[in-house]
């Protein structure tokens, strides 16, 4: 193969999974790994590397959107990247430590555990009384748009979701994932903050917290140039042409079908990383 | 609305604006060192990437990369857009420091601050090799 029909490949494929990714909002980033490795025979590090690039890319260039339908909590947001940013530089750090078969085992159970929780249902949202007193110290609250006005909430359980996004943090610097599934999980479940405001805010979280690890990613010589550019390209193109479809189209079903791939993969990565195939 | 909230409302829509120039900007140079690299090596045959060798200093430090920049290597430009792209995030940060301390909210200016001592952590790593 030449390196440009390899270059070709690797933009279309990673094209179709930003598009993918955006269109069902699980993200592209989380089966870009598992197809440069399992479908390119390319090393997890370097495909870990070219991810994360990719992550940064989509979710800055989908915040502008993002921030115009006026979800985004900036405070949640830089009060909660405090915790990511340090899990990323922990989640880099253990990236050299461990065996690239443990890593694919990691990926494989992540892939799993993300499809799960992109099922699950969301939760009644709390009372303003219900929530501790560390959402007023910290003014984490705020109030989103409805068809009736303005509604404001608070944020719940700040201690348990700190602790959880910095899990997300090191699995997305270990990973090169956004793993926006355990961000949101952390907002939406723990934290108990309305599913539109989680979703933007993680989205906007997701571009700072790959930043924190991609810095060692470069300096450690994980990221190809020739690997990172139509993985980036190809995402960035894919998950903005997603971001303009997405009003019209109906993914109910298509979420339902990358579910099943993603299903199908993490399965894939966890055999390949016992029998040590990667 | 609250003035606080106001104030964070124009903050996110400048940072959201901000993100994406940044974006399209590391894209461009992307776009243009791929261009170059598939001119020159396009037929060549594919490096190994079953294995994993690591970056030269070339391709991993800011100081290699720029030099590799002046010499127009095609695969140093990419590397740049690889740089400016993970600068962007890192802007956004400093540009939240600045708009906390114009709104005199002191308890997120520091709040800030630590993030982007972590960030500046991680990337003078890179810098310095």
């Amino acid at each position: 193969m030449t390196i440009l029909v390899f270059t070709v490949l690797v933009a279309v494929s990673s094209f179709v999974a930003g598009l993918v990714g955006a269109l069902t909002g699980l993200g592209g980033g989380v089966v870009l790994v598992p197809l440069l490795t399992i479908a390119f025979g390319v090393d997890i590090r370097y495909a870990i590397g070219a991810s994360l690039i990719s992550v940064i890319a989509t979710s800055s260039g989908a915040a502008s959107a993002y921030v115009r339908e006026g979800y985004s909590n900036v405070r949640i947001g830089m009060f909660l990247e405090i915790a990511t940013t340090i899990g990323a530089i922990a989640g880099a750090l253990i990236a050299t430590m461990v065996s690239t078969r443990v890593i694919a085992i990691i990926f494989g159970v992540v892939l799993l555990v993300s499809a799960y929780l992109s099922s699950s249902k969301q939760r009644e949202q709390p009372t303003v009384e219900e929530c501790g007193s560390l959402s007023q110290k910290l003014r984490l609250g705020g109030s989103y748009p409805t068809p009736n006005g303005p509604k404001s909430y608070c944020v719940c359980n700040v201690p348990a979701g700190f602790s959880l996004m910095f899990t997300a943090g090191t699995l997305s610097g270990l990973l090169g994932i956004g793993s926006g599934a355990v961000k949101v999980l952390a907002m939406d479940q723990a934290m108990r903050i309305p599913f539109k405001v989680s979703t933007t805010t993680s989205n906007f979280m997701i571009g700072v917290t790959a930043a924190a690890s991609a810095g060692l990613y470069l300096s450690r010589g994980y990221i190809d140039p020739g690997l990172a550019m139509p993985v980036m390209l190809g995402v960035l193109g894919g998950s903005l042409l997603g971001a303009k479809l997405l009003v019209k189209a109906k993914t109910k079903s298509l979420r339902l079908v990358f579910s099943l791939v993603i299903v199908a993969l993490g399965i894939e990565m966890i055999i390949n990383g016992i029998r040590g195939a990667l | 609305m609250n003035e606080h909230e106001q104030g964070d409302r124009r903050m996110e829509l400048i940072i959201g604006i901000l993100l994406r120039l940044g974006v399209m900007l590391a894209g461009s140079v992307v776009l243009f060192g791929a261009v170059v690299y598939l001119i020159r090596n396009g037929a060549a045959a594919l490096p190994d990437y079953k294995s994993f060798h690591g970056e030269s200093a070339q391709l991993s430090t800011v100081e290699g990369i720029l030099s590799g920049v002046w010499q127009f290597r095609g695969r140093a430009i990419i590397q740049l857009g690889v740089l400016l792209l993970i600068a962007t995030p890192v802007a956004r940060v400093v540009f939240a420091v600045v708009a906390f301390a114009l709104e005199k909210d002191k308890l997120y200016v520091c709040l800030t601050l630590i993030v982007l001592a972590i960030l500046m952590f991680s990337l003078l790593s890179s810098v310095l090799g």
